[in-house]
């Protein structure tokens, strides 16, 4: 048991350090390692274009999406040295938000399904971040339960056409294209009417609007679809066969290894070291004492977590859904321990200004955020049932629309 | 890296699975909570004849001199198997203490005794309420003889020898503590067995008058020993908890897909699926900082009173977790003395006090943390 690298996984780190060393934008380097939480803003220039030019730089130097074969614009590296990749690159890692869904989903997918000249096209592109990639999944009435979409997709002649609304696309406003999946059966029962396909985001008919979201803030999009048309030599997968392109999609999102989450707990643990309440600090009062431990440990054993799943792969094992726990618990605990620090603030923690006494309103703003923390990505609730179904082999739910005509299934709960 | 036992230590843990599957299985753990033996002596002589009991113990007294990340995998299946045996006591606590402090000549006496099998050794530490604190040691020490009363002493109604903490000094600091070796089947020794919420595992009484005790480690030191002691016990208890805790979860498990109600296997309702999931991950998050305490235990590394106090704060939590909810899994037979579930309900509450309990182990992580983080 032990933390060392093995000799070549030494020699890659080394090479890895040393190019970042040389090449990574280092003017940026104070203000990415501040934000911890939520999304990255830089103050005097643009998040995405500063993220391209690091990206087209990682490019050039052999260093974008690395575990991807070298023809598409990868590097052909193993998964562990993707993980290591990750651990060297550190906080200029945050500059690859926009390229995530890209590098991580749709990627994989067009990969997986695309005709070898699709591949060729967008991969290296997406791959230097030259092409921006968004996810079209989620709709109003289908989160959880995508399959249930309603946007369709009609063939016409040699292409399709499609209407209907998708909703918390990240990105969508500055992405080039997106991965659409539509239903191009009514008649047939969910799963089975569904196809895939991948579009220009510039398309005519295809509208891009902001969502406000509980917090205030802006960060995701709905996307409407008016007769956009799109060729069928952008279909991946056969017609019907959208499910199992989805699931693709959607196991690469769960692959994230080694990726750490913020879990609160070191902000929290600064926090109630320096608060003063009435009998002391924060941190010699026995009920806080407590609750701090308990993240404490919840938080280390994530990371050991992690760590486990990095020696997996390490030896070329798999790891497995067992890591669906990470953004379990992490969630959880992000709104658990804002809800507690303002409680340490007493009657000012209802404040959110960036004022000394609540602590630039961090917490607050943590408290506001952290319910999609919960939800995006997979809900508390799905991520258990994978939990139970797939690593404890429970029984899956019963599906009452399983056999059920996609259009004779309830619309309404009453 | 490479943070996971080898495939050695992976071999001898399925080499304790499938001898404790066959030497300890409910029926021989129940021997003992129905008050039919003291503890299950013949399973105790397979431990020692496997060359479990002193696997970390020094070849030179006795022992496989393997070490402790052999002995956390042991402690797991151990824990696993409810086993109805004086090991931790022994093991983690007798053992450790006298591998930490122990002279040559006591090292000589009594570690070959511990991995034959034929001393069972304890820690009398605890003087009624109250968690480990060298204030809460009133028993004394004068002129090579010890005065007091200890409980609850953990199997010392059938211990042969014990580590005995004692005041020495009255300044109000660490240094009046120093510790004792005591052998039990002397004089000036009286055992009381004590009811316990955990019958397979013994509790006493052990009252001390004018009792001739050797000193183990240097005179002051105690304390600090004691510190070392607990520290390496609570990362070996918190692999038998992560064994119980996974064992608690195998029984809801394997109960929520046997079970039928309202026609379908209850392990399909998503009140029952996420109540498994949620023990899932505590047994896991304890799993992984238990990992973390094997690592620094076994390379004795300056991050072990940390990681210590983390594994035992995790593993506490999910033992207790793991079989609360196993017995809630199991409905109604859960609650019967037939089924197993209680087995488990007893020893993980019973544990999460064995040690100190766990505010006592909260309050020193974050004690330890701060440290770390004002170095």
């Amino acid at each position: 048991m032990n933390f060392d690298d093995t000799p070549q996984e030494a020699a890659f780190r080394e090479t890895a350090r040393k190019w970042i060393a040389a090449n990574a934008p280092k003017q940026f380097e104070q203000e990415l390692s501040k934000s911890s939480l939520g999304r990255i803003r830089l103050a005097n220039h643009d998040m995405v274009e500063v993220g391209k030019a690091w990206q087209k730089k990682k490019a050039e130097g052999g260093w974008a999406c690395l575990h991807w074969p070298k023809e598409y614009g990868g590097r052909g590296a193993t998964p562990i040295e993707r993980v290591i990749w990750q651990q060297e690159e550190g906080v200029y890692g945050k500059l690859t938000q926009p390229f995530q869904i890209g590098e991580g989903m749709c990627g994989p997918t067009v990969m997986a399904w695309g005709s070898e000249d699709a591949k060729r096209r967008y991969l290296p592109k997406l791959a230097a971040g030259e092409e921006i990639w968004c996810q079209l999944f989620s709709e109003p009435s289908a989160g959880s339960d995508v399959a249930g979409l309603r946007t369709r997709a009609e063939k016409q002649g040699d292409h399709w056409v499609v209407n209907g609304q998708k909703i918390w696309t990240s990105g969508a406003h500055y992405s080039d294209y997106g991965l659409l999946i539509a239903r191009t059966d009514p008649n047939v029962p969910k799963h089975k009417g569904l196809t895939m396909f991948f579009l220009d985001m510039k398309s005519p008919g295809v509208e891009v609007r902001p969502i406000k979201q509980a917090n205030g803030m802006q960060e995701f999009n709905e996307v409407y679809f008016t007769d956009v048309v799109i060729p069928d030599s952008q279909r991946l997968g056969a017609v019907g066969e959208g499910w199992s392109v989805s699931l693709t999609t959607l196991m690469n999102e769960r692959m994230s290894i080694g990726a750490r989450l913020a879990t609160g707990v070191p902000e929290m643990f600064e926090f109630c070291s320096n608060l003063m309440l009435e009998d002391g600090l924060a941190i010699d009062d026995p009920a806080v004492r407590s609750r701090l431990a308990s993240w404490a440990v919840k938080s280390s054993g994530l990371k050991y977590t992690s760590y486990r799943a990095i020696s997996a792969l390490s030896k070329g094992e798999r790891p497995g859904p067992e890591n669906s726990i990470g953004k379990l618990v992490s969630g959880m605990m992000l709104q658990d321990i804002a809800a507690y620090a303002m409680d340490l603030q007493g009657a000012a923690g209802v404040l959110t200004g960036s004022d000394e006494e609540t602590v630039h309103g961090q917490f607050q703003q943590m408290l506001l955020s952290s319910p999609s923390m919960r939800i995006a990505g997979g809900t508390d609730e799905i991520l258990r049932n994978i939990i139970a179904e797939r690593v404890l082999g429970l029984p899956g739910d019963i599906r009452v629309d399983k056999d059920v005509p996609y259009n004779k299934i309830p619309t309404k709960g009453r | 890296m490479n943070f996971d036992f080898s495939d050695d230590q992976k071999q001898l843990r399925d080499q304790a699975r499938k001898f404790l599957a066959e030497k300890c299985p409910p029926k021989a753990v129940r021997v003992v909570l129905d008050g039919k033996a003291p503890y299950d002596k013949e399973l105790w002589k397979g431990l020692a004849e496997m060359g479990f009991l002193g696997v970390a113990i020094p070849e030179e007294f006795g022992g496989a001199g393997a070490g402790h990340l052999e002995l956390c995998v042991i402690a797991e299946e151990m824990g696993r198997a409810n086993a109805a045996v004086p090991f931790s006591s022994t093991v983690y606590l007798a053992a450790e203490a006298l591998l930490i402090a122990g002279s040559d000549a006591q090292k000589k006496k009594w570690l070959p005794a511990i991995a034959s099998g034929e001393a069972i050794g304890t820690l009398a530490l605890f003087e009624g309420k109250g968690n480990p604190a060298p204030k809460n040691v009133k028993l004394t020490a004068a002129n090579g003889v010890l005065n007091g009363v200890k409980k609850p002493v953990a199997d010392g109604a059938i211990a042969d020898f014990a580590v005995v903490a004692a005041r020495t000094g009255s300044s109000g600091r660490d240094g009046d503590i120093s510790l004792f070796l005591v052998d039990l089947k002397a004089g000036g020794v009286e055992v009381k067995s004590l009811t316990n919420l955990d019958p397979t595992r013994g509790q006493a009484e052990i009252t001390f008058t004018n009792c001739k005790a050797e000193p183990l480690g240097a005179a002051g030191e105690g304390w600090s020993i004691l510190t070392q002691v607990l520290d390496r016990a609570a990362v070996l208890c918190a692999f038998e908890q992560v064994g119980g805790a996974d064992r608690a979860l195998e029984m809801g498990r394997d109960y929520a897909l046997d079970r039928i109600a309202f026609g379908r296997q209850i392990g399909s309702f998503q009140a029952i699926k996420h109540m498994l999931a949620d023990m899932y991950v505590s047994a896991t998050l304890a799993r992984s900082n238990s990992y973390y305490g094997a690592w620094a235990l076994s390379t004795n590394a300056a991050e072990l009173p940390e990681a210590a106090a983390a594994a035992r704060i995790s593993a506490t939590q999910a033992f207790q977790h793991c079989a609360k909810n196993n017995i809630q899994v199991h409905g109604g037979m859960g609650f019967t003395w037939e089924f197993d579930c209680h087995m488990y309900y007893r020893r993980a509450n019973a544990m999460a006090l064995g040690l100190g309990s766990l505010s006592y182990w909260e309050d020193q992580l974050i004690d330890r943390m701060r440290k770390k983080n004002a170095a």
